[in-house]
């Protein structure tokens, strides 16, 4: 099957179903208990800085956890699994002194994912399973200072934070992934930085991927971090023509309702939510069970919001099953048809109608 | 229903707002975002924002005040539109929106690829765009043009860029009407048609326009040029405008405007001919001065003009553009002349240069002064066979050659056009190549034609650039005519900071407007063209000081560093010399005296009159006025002396003195171990290069460690009397003679100052005792050692003068006093310290950062508040931004 037969069936199964996508990865590497020796495998025993804590360099360095992370929640009814490439830029791996490893680390760990949703894809031909490459946000913004008393001052440029994506998205594209997923997006602006890395990759002659835009409302304010609502989100990054939009993070399902019900009015695609197993508790941890999470992303599907289901921070395998229990047979959401009009944002939307 | 209109925010637009571009060019960014915020409080749904100025970094403008607004959640909440005619520029403020932003604008002027290249870009990163009726040809001006172009675009756009129409909005070119310039006189229609057939032809586009163009003629006349927006916008909205770059809350409702005015705008917008016949343009402009707000009763036809002076009736007719009696009126004056063309070159010009005051003065109107070139151009028709006759046969010689051009990439030439039609109105010969055309065609064809002088044009920002280019071509090529500037970007600081230094083999003037023209040119081409532009290039000198000054405010040196860049002095080559005495002496001077230090021009400055004394006398323009005033002020002068209006005292002290830092200590002996006073003096803090000290008062006294040095004060008046004679002057109803009497009590004191110093360095103190007198010389500063007083450039910090009052026992010794504003009473007085070293001089300290601040301000016991309301004039930061980053 080529990548654009896949394509074409993730397309198609939009239309039938409610897709599954995977859960947390950080809480499932925790399980393992990991040592600095496992980060660092022989590829880094010379290291310089520590890597543990550094999740995505276990793509190369522990590959056979990557792969069992995946067969777990393939296993468990996941339509879509992503790569474990959330901080695989250099902007991002320059905390652990990795940029040079960048470019591996995508490649690979689109590849671990490609074999293993082959493998799931040959033995259920009825039911397809896509790879998503992740694509995380950095620990810098170009819309928020980096210092209190400059307001105007950035700690990144556009064309670094587009530079570090264009490497990511060109490795993850070469590495296999179905398609790109931009997610836990906290500016709106590094997030058309790696908009316009993916779109550029046509320039190259690479056949086009279809972009699945994940933002994040960080609190009640209902606003992302760097202060839109969720309409603005939306009309600043529909350009991208993105196949699927919504939020994950954050927020647990039932603070994030609202938000996903408004991106479900306003954008004409694929409405996809991830909320958390709730909110940590004073621990950290996250209490939420999964009998829970799917309780109450059911009523989004019995409700007509939402298209593309999974979860993010504290959820499992476990929580991914109860889910895809919750919605099987249920009813994808329909995309509203809009009037076309100018759509516009600053912080907030604008509309000539 | 009325269709809905956008109203996009147009403060924020350096071409736009004067306001806005001084706030941009001095850096104030805070100001400059309080204006955004006015916008969006005031409604504005969009906010476009334009950096476009030849003396900015554009694209650093541009992503420095987005970055900014980025920071304020009350502005940031509306979109923005990036606007600018640099794609450089709207692609680095793109990288900085995350909202989904309008581009302002692109077109097909470059034709296809580039058009297709940017607005894929502008779909990559995410915004609408603004779409020029502009194509390889030029700007659309009629709407078959308009409609033409913008269909071109949409397919472009929508087939194979695969834009989404809804993100097209179309700006189909507003141009000015009623510019009195036959041709201009259906751009309103044109926009109108086109908007029309745009919103029924193109699904989805929108249209949108700058609306202020339109009624540009009208420029200065702000309630007529309201009004012709009102009814500009009532059309276009009705014919599909969407929205429009325009201050709309400042609009008067359409219904709401008086009627007949509202029916003369209408007819201009609509090109009809107004129902009581001529000309809708000349209407419009007749009825204008009448809803100006001052000008009061319309006007009736007066022929109480007629019974004028020739030149009266000649000048009546230029400014108001009358053709009736022109020929007569001519015929008189060439009459009463001794050569026909003494008529141009007298009365005519006279008249003319009438017109260009009121021009300038925003009270005439472009079309008036086309008008007023229809009227010369007839008056110079009538005398054209006599000065034929005159020649003996011989064909006419033109005045001069003149070639004009709007410089590539532009395409605007209403103005030059205009300053056409008034050159050959006055007999020069114009070869006029057009718009967006390229340095070499200028160029070649200015050798070719043999001309006079070049002449560039240009509206927008990007022709700054351009002409600069075509200046260092001519430099390049050898050209040595003068070349001459004008058009809307243009300015003299921009003439004056780029393009003359490109071209020094001969002179660049910048050109205000039309009206300025014939005086330029004449001068040009006169055989004082040596005297015209050696001015031009002295002014132009001023100019580039002047914005060398307002930029030194970017970059400060932090104290510490400054200081370590203190000037250096070596005091073992040039030890400093004891005074001939220690403590005060008080002194007198003698007004007869005085009166012979006594430097003339800034007296003629504080009249207004502008020139160096004595040649201000002799100058064309004002040299009567200032020959009368010099003769009135001689004749008082001579009374002042003889009758002993004012009384001239004065008090003189030096005293032991080391620097300390940047203080001077002031020791009551020479064991210099009393402090008698300390003076606080503050340090530059510029960026310096080439070797150049960060200079404080200070570094013009030793330090205890290498040498033992003095320091000197003063303080002199001419002021005595002076309140009571301006007071009786003023109550006889003799304001004239109460101004000159202050004037020279001024004068005085000036000069007293400048000859207590000449006794200070020649014997008082006597480190210069060969010292030649030589009034000129003193005057030009050519000595050694400074006087500089507190307030001045040296030494800011007005506070300083009360230790100097204290330090010289002023009050008791001279019966001056200070204000609580430390203003010296009388008010003709001057004070200030002596510094003897060769190496001392004048300097100004510049704008200084928070770190001097505060050190400054424990040198001198205040808290910080107080530091900041003294120096706040050289402050080179914001004291209330600052406190509210502490704060916060």
């Amino acid at each position: 099957m080529t990548r654009q037969d896949r394509i074409a069936r993730l397309k198609q199964a939009a239309i039938e179903r409610i897709l599954i996508l995977d859960g947390a990865w950080g809480v499932m590497f925790q399980r393992e208990g990991l040592s600095e020796a496992d980060f660092r495998g022989d590829r880094f025993v010379d290291h310089k800085v520590q890597l543990k804590g550094n999740n995505d360099i276990l793509c190369l360095t522990r590959p056979d956890l990557v792969t069992k992370l995946h067969e777990a929640y393939f296993a468990a009814g996941a339509d879509i699994s992503e790569t474990n490439t959330f901080s695989a830029t250099w902007i991002a791996q320059e905390d652990y002194a990795c940029e040079g490893a960048v470019r591996d680390i995508n490649l690979q760990g689109a590849r671990l994912a490609r074999e293993a949703a082959d493998r799931f894809t040959a033995a259920e031909p009825d039911k397809p399973r896509f790879v998503a490459g992740s694509i995380g946000p950095l620990n810098k913004m170009l819309s928020m200072s980096s210092d209190v008393n400059d307001p105007g001052s950035r700690s990144v440029t556009f064309d670094q934070v587009y530079d570090a994506y264009r490497e990511q998205v060109r490795a993850l594209h070469e590495g296999g992934v179905d398609l790109f997923l931009i997610e836990t997006i906290t500016d709106t602006l590094n997030c058309k930085a790696a908009i316009k890395a993916i779109l550029d990759l046509e320039d190259e002659g690479l056949e086009p991927l279809p972009i699945w835009i994940s933002g994040t409302i960080t609190d009640r304010s209902g606003r992302t971090l760097s202060g839109q609502t969720a309409e603005a989100f939306w009309n600043s990054i529909k350009h991208a023509r993105p196949f699927a939009v919504g939020f994950n993070c954050a927020l647990g399902a039932d603070l994030m309702r609202p938000h996903i019900a408004e991106m479900a009015r306003v954008a004409d695609t694929l409405v996809a939510a991830y909320p958390n197993a709730g909110l940590p508790n004073a621990m950290g941890q996250y209490d939420e069970q999964p009998h829970e999470t799917a309780c109450s992303v059911g009523e989004w599907a019995e409700s007509g919001l939402v298209n593309i289901l999974g979860g993010c921070c504290g959820t499992t395998p476990d929580h991914i099953r109860h889910v895809a229990e919750a919605v099987k047979g249920k009813a994808p959401r329909a995309a509203p048809e809009r009037p076309k009009a100018m759509r516009l944002a600053g912080l907030e939307p604008f509309e000539l109608a | 229903m009325r269709p809905v209109f956008v109203n996009v925010g147009e403060r924020t637009n350096v071409t736009g707002s004067a306001k806005f571009r001084k706030l941009i060019v001095d850096g104030d960014y805070t100001a400059a975002l309080a204006v955004a915020r006015q916008q969006v409080e005031a409604g504005a749904q969009i906010i476009d924002i334009n950096m476009d100025e030849g003396l900015l970094d554009s694209k650093q403008a541009m992503i420095t005040f987005l970055n900014l607004l980025a920071a304020e959640p009350d502005i940031a909440r509306v979109p923005v539109m990036i606007d600018s005619s640099k794609w450089e520029v709207i692609e680095a403020g793109l990288k900085c929106v995350q909202g989904k932003a309008i581009v302002n604008s692109i077109s097909l002027k470059e034709g296809e690829d580039k058009f297709v290249e940017q607005a894929r870009l502008c779909l990559r990163y995410g915004a609408a765009v603004v779409v020029m009726a502009f194509d390889e040809v030029g700007q659309a001006d009629t709407a078959r043009r308009k409609i033409e172009i913008c269909r071109r675009a949409y397919d472009i756009l929508v087939d194979k860029v695969g834009f989404p129409p809804e993100d097209i909005i179309f700006d189909p070119n507003i141009f000015a009407v009623a510019t009195g310039i036959e041709e201009h006189d259906n751009y309103a229609v044109d926009f109108i048609e086109a908007t029309r057939a745009i919103k029924q032809q193109l699904p989805y586009a929108r249209v949108s326009g700058g609306v202020s163009n339109v009624s540009f003629s009208f420029r200065g006349n702000e309630p007529v040029r309201r009004a012709i927006h009102s009814v500009f916008l009532y059309h276009a909205i009705n014919a599909g405008m969407d929205m429009g770059i325009v201050n709309a809350g400042d609009l008067p409702v359409y219904d709401d405007i008086d009627p007949e005015l509202r029916e003369a705008v209408e007819d201009v917008i609509l090109n009809r001919r107004p129902k009581a016949g001529g000309s809708q343009t000349e209407r419009l402009v007749d009825l204008a001065p009448k809803y100006k707000g001052e000008a009061g009763a319309a006007k009736v036809v007066d022929l109480e003009w007629r019974k004028g002076t020739v030149q009266e009736r000649l000048t009546h007719a230029l400014v108001n553009g009358i053709t009736e009696y022109i020929e007569a009126d001519t015929e008189e004056a060439r009459l009463a002349a001794e050569r026909p063309l003494h008529v141009i070159e007298g009365p005519l010009m006279d008249g003319m240069n009438v017109v260009g005051d009121l021009f300038g003065a925003g009270k005439m109107f472009l079309p008036q002064v086309v008008k007023s070139a229809r009227v010369m151009k007839q008056a110079v028709a009538w005398l054209m066979p006599f000065m034929e006759a005159e020649k003996d046969g011989q064909p006419q010689k033109s005045a001069g050659k003149i070639l004009m051009a709007t410089v590539k990439g532009d395409v605007h030439d209403i103005g030059k056009n205009i300053v056409g039609v008034v050159l050959q109105c006055n007999n020069y010969e114009v070869i006029d190549l057009g718009v967006m055309v390229p340095a070499d065609r200028i160029l070649d064809e200015a050798k070719a034609h043999g001309v006079d002088i070049i002449g560039l044009s240009g509206l927008i920002t990007p022709s700054l650039d351009e002409m600069v280019f075509v200046a260092a071509e001519m430099e390049r090529r050898g050209f040595d005519i003068p070349l001459l500037i004008g058009g809307a970007t243009t300015s003299k600081t921009h003439t004056a900071v780029k393009i003359e230094p490109a071209y020094r083999r001969a002179s660049t003037t910048y050109v205000l407007d039309a009206s300025r023209a014939v005086g330029v040119v004449s001068g040009l081409l006169s055989e004082d063209r040596p005297k015209h532009e050696a001015e031009t290039r002295a002014e132009y000198v001023r100019v580039r000081e002047q914005f060398a000054r307002g930029q030194e405010q970017k970059n400060r040196t932090p104290i510490i560093k400054a200081r370590a860049n203190a000037f250096a002095i070596d005091w073992k080559a040039a030890p400093p010399q004891r005074p001939s005495f220690t403590g005060l002496r008080a002194v007198n001077g003698d007004l007869a005296d005085l009166a012979r230090h006594i430097d003339w021009t800034p007296f003629f400055s504080s009249w207004e009159l502008v020139g160096r004394f004595p040649a201000i006398l002799e100058d064309d323009v004002v040299g009567g006025a200032a020959r009368d005033l010099y003769r009135d002020a001689q004749a008082m002068l001579e009374r002042i002396i003889a009758e002993q209006w004012f009384e001239a005292r004065g008090v003189v002290g030096f005293w032991p003195a080391q620097s300390v830092g940047d203080d001077i200590a002031v020791y009551s002996d020479e064991s210099r171990t009393t402090e008698l006073a300390r003076f606080h003096t503050l340090r530059q803090q510029m960026d310096k290069t080439s070797g150049k000290a960060n200079l404080a008062l200070a570094d013009f006294v030793a330090p205890a460690e290498a040498a033992p040095d003095w320091i000197g004060a003063f303080a002199v008046t001419a002021g005595h009397g002076e309140t009571e004679v301006a007071r009786r002057f003023k109550e006889a109803g003799d304001d004239y003679n109460a101004i000159l009497a202050s004037a020279l009590a001024d004068r005085l004191a000036e000069a007293f100052a400048e000859a207590l110093h000449r006794q200070v360095r020649t014997e008082l103190w006597g480190y210069a005792g060969d010292e030649p007198f030589d009034i000129d010389a003193l005057i030009a500063e050519q000595y050694q050692g400074i006087r500089p007083a507190p307030g001045y450039p040296a030494q800011p910090d007005h506070t300083e003068k009360a230790t100097l009052f204290r330090l010289l026992d002023v009050e008791n010794q001279t019966g001056m006093a200070l204000t609580e504003s430390f203003a010296m009473s009388p008010p003709s007085s001057v004070s200030g310290l002596y510094f003897s070293h060769p190496d001392s001089h004048y300097f100004g300290v510049g704008k200084i950062d928070r770190d001097q601040v505060a050190d400054y301000a424990a040198r001198k016991g205040w808290d910080m508040a107080t530091a900041e309301r003294w120096l706040a004039p050289i402050l080179a930061y914001d004291p209330a931004a600052a406190s509210d980053v502490a704060a916060a």
